[in-house]
């Protein structure tokens, strides 16, 4: 088994550092869940998107909601519709097989091929979830009662679950998990991403936008960070606005797209404008521009 | 196999098990480390920790073990807790500043690897060595993250110099962080007590069809309680001048308290240093608008929640004597001490949180009414997790001053 193992590379349209690239072939290996934490923007989702582009597999994503319950994954036992049916009477009511209704994770776990399943936002759901969730992700099995019937996986998915840390998880789920942090990315690695994006940029707004962007980032006292989404478009925003590479820095166009708070836009510009205050020479002559 | 490495990662507190030891086994069995310690590092890391706030720890853990490697035993170990403890900036000297400046990095680096070597001679006589003589260079080098010098220094470990480097510092949930961490952190403070009795009176929707499906079309209606939350919490606020370095840190915790809206009351009173019969309605401590203490004992029943905070530093009279209030036009009958062990006596949950960082308690100007109150409350950093302890505290009921003892 473990020689022939399928081994995840990255994909064309997704840079992968070393480290997550190492977690993913882990987790795939070990046949187990790989939980992945981050910053909002630093392409939790789209890894699932990679995994299964290059390893050539279907994607199946669950989407965890506040109110998604642990048993709508599984299956869902349409009780409804067959009072309906037992009403018209159009339909044999006693096989109620046909009103199980498969969730996400069943769909996986019936697949005949080895699939990549997303489950998206974990924390967003109840406390409860993730321990609801507990042996069917061991087993990759689970029990219908109103059938007798037991799923199990023909072949173990590839499940990747993402996380924006706005609960803690339960631990005994955590064990269970193989874990990734996606660290915000270093400059040269962030350059990398964007040419996937935007690859004619020009070189000398990309340097000012890049050097703008971080020192935002490292600002203190700043609430929402920017994050690598919000540069993308920010990006795009300077190219179609046709901005000249040498005001980015002066002039900070479109601030909006990578300040989402006006808490921060004003610490911003009092920042500013303290700086601009200090140096009292260039202040005439910045108006005289 | 590195079996001591399970316990080495115990004691620097990450929370292992034997389940994700034995997944460790399996993998390394599967030859997935790529038999080199940068492949072991990155496997260990993705098995073994389970959040980003224990990278840190982690690569401490995995610096200080594997560095033994290539030293001494038992060494680098202590060196290591004692860069640890010298993280403080605040505690350069004049002398240790004087040194740093003599001293550039490269030159240091270059002295600590000739200390090491040193050392690797003369092995029992080598722990008072680094402690007396490394004190004032490498003190302050502590502070820089360490181990890229020790690390660094040895040509193949790479992963001890990623270890070393400390990228994830800043997760660590022991530093304080913003507004909506708070948030998250009183979210835990909830108690839906009224599962248990109460009027069913509200309609189970999904009961009521599941049980009409069930009965296949005839009628039967499902009642359930609502789940209410019966949280009251009441917030003592220091808004004395010496808080005044930590008003941000306060603001936040404020602002938190404030937009969760799930508790079913909340009180906010602020006190000037300590508190004694009166308790003021705003932070401006304006003499005309106050509460009686002695009323609000009388009045607010022993299930509230008390979350006092403050710096618990004042002088030894404010605390201990009877008109020893640091207001000069207004007096006291009972000293401040006893005032707080009445509150405490009526509240049974409660806490108190300070801004100064814990490993400062025993150290300040302050340390003496700082071990005095926690006789009293059990005291907790104002951090998230701090404030995650003492909600803990807060859902049962905690032992006073079980951390200190005082002796008067």
């Amino acid at each position: 088994m473990a020689t022939k193992m399928a081994q995840y590379k990255g994909s064309a349209q997704y840079i992968v550092s070393d480290e997550l690239r190492n977690s993913v072939n882990i987790a795939i290996a070990l046949g187990k869940p790989l939980l992945i934490k981050g910053e909002p923007g630093t392409g939790k989702t789209m890894l699932a998107q990679s995994i299964a582009e290059a390893l050539d597999k279907q994607l199946i994503i669950w989407n965890i909601k506040s109110t998604t319950k642990a048993q709508e994954g599984l299956y869902v036992y349409d009780t409804v519709q067959r009072l309906y049916d037992s009403q018209f009477q159009d339909h044999d009511v006693s096989n109620i097989k046909q009103y199980i209704k498969h969730g996400k994770l069943g769909e996986a776990f019936r697949s005949h091929d080895q699939v990549v399943l997303l489950i998206d936002e974990i924390d967003k759901a109840d406390l409860e979830f993730p321990n609801d969730l507990l042996w069917e992700l061991d087993q990759m099995s689970y029990y219908i009662p109103e059938t007798k019937e037991t799923i199990t996986a023909r072949t173990r998915p590839i499940v990747i679950i993402t996380s924006n840390a706005e609960k803690e998880l339960p631990d005994a789920f955590l064990r269970r998990c193989i874990f990734h942090y996606i660290a915000f990315p270093e400059p040269d690695e962030m350059e990398r991403i964007i040419r996937v994006h935007h690859p004619n940029l020009d070189k000398r707004l990309l340097e000012q936008a890049m050097e703008t962007f971080y020192m935002l980032r490292n600002l203190n006292n700043i609430q929402k960070k920017p994050s690598t989404s919000e540069l993308i478009d920010w990006l795009q925003a300077l190219v179609v606005g046709g901005i000249s590479p040498s005001k980015i820095k002066q002039d900070m166009p479109f601030l909006g797209v990578l300040l989402k708070k006006n808490e921060d836009l004003d610490l911003l510009l009092n920042g500013l404008q303290a700086k601009t205050q200090n140096r009292s020479k260039p202040r005439s002559s910045m108006w005289g521009r | 196999m590195f079996t001591e490495f399970y316990y080495y990662l115990k004691n620097f507190g990450v929370p292992v098990s034997f389940n994700e030891w034995q997944d460790l086994m399996e993998a390394l069995d599967q030859g997935m480390a790529g038999s080199s310690l940068t492949g072991f590092y990155y496997l260990c890391r993705a098995l073994l920790v389970k959040t980003e706030a224990h990278y840190d720890r982690f690569d401490l853990a995995f610096a200080s073990y594997f560095q033994d490697i290539e030293a001494v035993e038992g060494l680098p170990e202590k060196i290591w807790e004692w860069l640890n403890r010298e993280v403080p900036p605040l505690e350069v000297t004049e002398a240790m500043r004087r040194n740093h400046q003599q001293l550039d990095i490269e030159e240091m680096k270059r002295m600590l690897a000739e200390r090491l070597a040193e050392q690797t001679e003369q092995h029992h006589g080598g722990n008072r060595w680094v402690g007396t003589g490394g004190t004032s260079p490498f003190g302050h080098s502590g502070y820089h993250p360490g181990g890229i010098r020790i690390g660094g220094d040895t040509r193949s470990l790479s992963a001890v110099k990623v270890a070393g480097m400390r990228r994830f510092q800043e997760f660590r949930t022991d530093e304080t962080l913003g507004v909506r961490q708070f948030q998250l952190a009183l979210r835990k403070l909830r108690q839906f007590t009224t599962r248990l009795d109460g009027a069913r009176e509200e309609l189970d929707l999904e009961g009521t069809i599941d049980q009409t499906c069930q009965n296949a079309g005839r009628l039967e209606l499902k009642w359930a309680r609502p789940r209410v939350n019966s949280m009251k919490v009441m917030l003592l606020m220091d808004a004395g001048g010496s808080m005044w370095p930590y008003t941000r840190l306060c603001n936040q915790l404020f602002t938190a308290v404030h937009k969760s809206s799930h508790f079913k009351d909340l009180k906010v009173f602020y006190f000037h240093n300590c508190i004694y019969d009166w308790l003021y309605n705003d932070p401006s401590c304006s003499q005309r608008d106050y509460t009686d203490t002695e009323y609000i004992l009388r009045t607010c029943d022993s299930n509230y929640r008390v979350i006092i905070v403050g710096d618990a530093s004042m002088g030894y009279a404010e605390l201990m004597r009877p008109g020893g209030i640091i207001d000069w036009d207004l007096d006291n009958d009972r000293a401040g001490i006893e005032w707080l062990r009445r509150l405490r006596q009526h509240f049974e949950y409660s806490v108190w949180l300070n801004p100064i960082p814990a490993r400062y308690w025993d150290r300040m100007e302050g340390a003496f009414t700082i071990g005095a109150i926690r006789t009293v409350f059990p005291m907790e950093e104002l951090t998230v997790e701090g404030l995650e302890r003492s909600i803990r505290k807060l859902k049962s009921r905690s032992r006073a001053g079980e951390e200190s003892k005082l002796v008067y």
